[in-house]
């Protein structure tokens, strides 16, 4: 066996610790422990050939989407093409700009299909995707911004909390310093979204549009000097990022935050926070959704 | 691994992503690398690594640095002083003292073995065995290693090491000493025998074993214990429970909680030496029946009905301890306890007092004093050290482990093996134990203290002697660069 399953018993519920190639899941569950135990069972058989079915349509899913290109056949696959399909209007995009959300979110069914959670939660290296029952929330430890207080030494957590009344059970994080290539130059751009994939989807979106075009502070090489089998190829990404002033920095996050609020608009994401170089922002909300606070704390932490 | 098409490259087969790596750099899940031409495992070897599992739903973004080829590197690679070596004679600053940016801000870890002269380990034994009188000398090979110390709820302890025994007897006593901890603390097993009383093997993390027999499960309490905390989920469903313990059993009707609940009398009579009301001495000899005694049954202990208060009819539940024995009993015509099945509600009753026996374990905590000339190795005016550490700013870690820290004067710490990466200890032939020490802070921190700022070293240009080993970080402790509550300890 390839792949890896662990169970974590340390304080609290246990949690599921499952691994195969550059597939690293955490994942929760919460019920009778009946329950947990059938979830955790399903997300192990399950996810025994979750890679080798992805694999056997690597060269598909790291093309570039258009209408000529035929839809995969493995349903992880087919969630990723249609994730990232709403956002084949802006350019360049392959099914693999959904990947972390998309296998989080379908692991995530397994287990709340194969038995009742009151909540359940998938975490993919950052890209999570929830369940929450009836009265359930979910608080999420999220990095904002390093800050070094007079004496208390580092502290750069917020909190995020979603409730079952939130349309939200994607959260995603996309940025040129995390695991996978960006384009752009955010830090980060964490994208709250209703599904996982799509929540990927569009942070990914989103962080290349953080950018700064041609400006001679800005690293960037082709994927494939990095990576060579890159679903990138050529395409330049972002490999470090020099002093920028502030009007720069500025600059930078209103041209991502400017499309944030329009995929918002549109419904395609419920809320996104942007940072780089230490500042950050945030979309508006429309006044039903009740996150704005959250956000605001989010970005203030 | 077969080389791939253009130069350099290694296509790596560990799984079916079947990832093109270049020199220099890791396939697509950091855990295989291009290491000239060579395809490695990067993670696990003493570098402590994080993985997302310890984040939990804390998630790590914008932190990860693409791996660059060198041996350490970002802020999910911890050096412990594990291998590291010494500042001895401590004129010298420490071996290691690293820089790392995390998120944003410098810390520096400060990384040393220590030589422990003052030191010991404190074992816990969860067993209501009697392993000898307090004050008692534990015997390794035959030599003083240490003494009883004051049991616990449910477990006897011993202190064991420390400078009398290591420095302060004969030289094969120190030798002993010393072989005893540092096995104890690498967590192997060490037979020890107690003075006028048991011998015992320890190992931490491992049930003891005690006279030749692996004890299996702390019981829930003593006999009168289990009453006191089930009386209340039994009234309406039993007439009488005994709780059958080698040390106190119990006794529902007769027992200050039965009384209290206003449990009638039922006429029990028991063997046995009687304490106070409901509560028994030596009902049996010890043995491995019900609850540690030799019985296999259980009416054995009693006698004959009082007709006074007795009644047909009436039903009686005999347990154990630890659940592991129980029976059901109405009293017949002739008031005789005749046995039958246990009904449904008192299964879950049962079920109930296994449940609440937790597994025997011994633990073995290290005690070690930092508070010496090693502070040398750090700055140049070392009370700044132990005030930082003792005010919380500055975190100490042994093996990466967290650490509590005793209050008062200089650096007395404790901390539990088994947190530690595997052969975490060493020793010197002085005889003394070597143990591994991190001292963590923001650069600023250490600057303001007077530290070796000529020391500190960028962990990506780190280069290490040979191969580091790498081991993923114990998802139970907090990572050593989390934030640090001022003045916690932990």
């Amino acid at each position: 066996m390839r792949a890896t399953a662990r169970l974590m018993t340390g304080s609290g519920t246990p949690r599921l610790h499952l691994q195969d190639g550059p597939i690293d899941l955490i994942l929760l569950a919460e019920g009778t422990a009946h329950a947990v135990d059938t979830a955790y069972h399903a997300a192990v058989r399950a996810f025994a050939t979750v890679l080798d079915r992805l694999c056997a349509e690597l060269p598909l899913v790291r093309a570039p989407v258009t209408s000529n290109v035929p839809w995969p056949v493995d349903p992880i696959a087919c969630r990723m093409r249609a994730a990232v399909s709403p956002f084949t209007r802006f350019g360049f995009i392959t099914p693999m700009a959904a990947v972390a959300g998309a296998v989080a979110e379908t692991m995530l069914a397994i287990m709340t299909e194969a038995a009742p959670l009151s909540r359940a939660c998938v975490n993919n290296g950052g890209d999570i995707a929830v369940h929450l029952g009836p009265r359930q929330s979910l608080t999420v430890g999220m990095v904002s911004r390093p800050k070094l207080p007079e004496r208390n030494g580092p502290d750069f957590f917020g909190n995020l909390t979603i409730d079952h009344a939130d349309t939200i059970r994607g959260i995603a994080t996309s940025g040129w310093r995390g695991r996978s290539f960006s384009r752009g130059i955010a830090d980060a751009v964490t994208v709250l979204a209703v599904t996982a994939a799509a929540a990927d989807a569009a942070a990914t979106v989103i962080a290349n549009a953080v950018d700064l075009p041609a400006h001679p502070n800005i690293l960037r090489r082709p994927a494939s000097t990095i990576q060579p089998d890159s679903d990138l190829g050529e395409i330049l990404v972002t490999c470090g990022v020099g002093r920028l002033s502030s009007r720069e920095i500025d600059e930078a996050l209103a041209c991502g935050l400017c499309l944030a609020e329009r995929l918002a608009a549109e419904g395609e994401i419920v809320a996104a926070a942007l940072h780089l170089s230490g500042r950050s922002v945030a979309t508006s909300m429309l006044p039903a959704v009740s996150i704005p606070r959250r956000i605001a704390r989010l970005v203030d932490a | 691994m077969s080389e791939a098409s253009a130069p350099g490259i290694v296509r790596c087969d560990a799984c079916p992503v079947m990832c093109n790596i270049r020199p220099g750099t890791a396939g697509a899940c950091d855990r295989y690398a291009n290491d000239g031409g060579m395809l490695v495992r990067v993670d696990p070897l003493v570098l402590l690594e994080r993985t997302v599992a310890q984040g939990g739903t804390v998630v790590p973004f914008g932190d990860s640095v693409e791996w660059d080829g060198r041996m350490v590197c970002g802020a999910e690679t911890f050096v412990t002083a594990i291998g590291a070596g010494t500042t001895y004679p401590d004129y010298k600053p420490a071996p290691f003292i690293v820089s790392t940016m995390v998120e944003g801000v410098d810390m520096v870890t400060v990384v040393t073995e220590g030589i422990f002269s003052y030191c010991g380990v404190k074992v816990k034994i969860d067993t209501d065995r009697h392993l000898g009188p307090e004050r008692a000398l534990v015997l390794a090979q035959g030599e003083p290693v240490g003494h009883v110390t004051t049991a616990e709820y449910g477990s006897q302890m011993l202190s064991l090491g420390g400078v009398g025994h290591l420095t302060g007897g004969g030289k094969k006593e120190g030798r002993v000493t010393c072989e005893t901890l540092l096995d104890l603390s690498n967590g192997k097993a060490v037979e020890l025998t107690i003075e006028t009383g048991a011998s015992v093997i320890v190992q931490a993390g491992r049930a003891p074993v005690v006279n030749g027999v692996a004890e299996d499960r702390m019981r829930v309490g003593c006999g009168s214990a289990t009453i006191g905390i089930f009386a209340r989920q039994w009234v309406g469903k039993i007439d009488e429970v005994v709780v059958v313990d080698d040390h106190i059993t119990g006794v529902l009707s007769e027992h200050q909680a039965g009384k209290m609940l206003d449990i009638p009398p039922t006429g029990i009579r028991m063997r046995g030496r009687r304490s106070t009301p409901g509560r028994y001495f030596q009902v049996a000899h010890p043995g491995t029946g019900w609850g540690g005694t030799d019985i296999s049954d259980p009416l054995s202990i009693l006698e004959p009905f009082d007709p006074k208060h007795a009644r047909a009819g009436m039903r009686m539940l005999m347990v154990s301890t630890t659940g592991e024995h129980s029976a059901y009993y109405e009293l017949d015509e002739a008031l005789r306890p005749i046995a039958h099945p246990l009904p449904e509600v008192l299964v879950q009753s049962v079920e109930r007092i296994a449940e609440n026996c937790e597994p025997a374990l011994c633990s073995v905590v290290f005690v070690g004093g930092a508070g010496g000339s090693l502070r040398a190795g750090v700055t140049d005016n070392p009370v700044r050290l132990t005030r930082a550490v003792s005010e919380g700013i500055t975190r100490l870690t042994c093996g990466g482990a967290p650490v509590y820290l005793w209050p008062g004067g200089g650096i007395t710490f404790m901390v539990d093996v088994t947190r530690l990466p595997e052969n975490a200890f060493g020793y010197v032939p002085t005889p003394a134990l070597v143990a591994p020490i991190e001292f963590t802070m923001p650069l600023t921190q250490f600057a303001a203290m007077g530290g070796h700022m000529d020391h500190v070293r960028p962990a990506a240009s780190l280069v290490l002697d040979g191969t580091p080993r790498h081991v993923k970080a114990n998802a139970e402790n907090p990572w050593p660069w989390a934030p640090l509550e001022p003045r916690a300890r932990e």
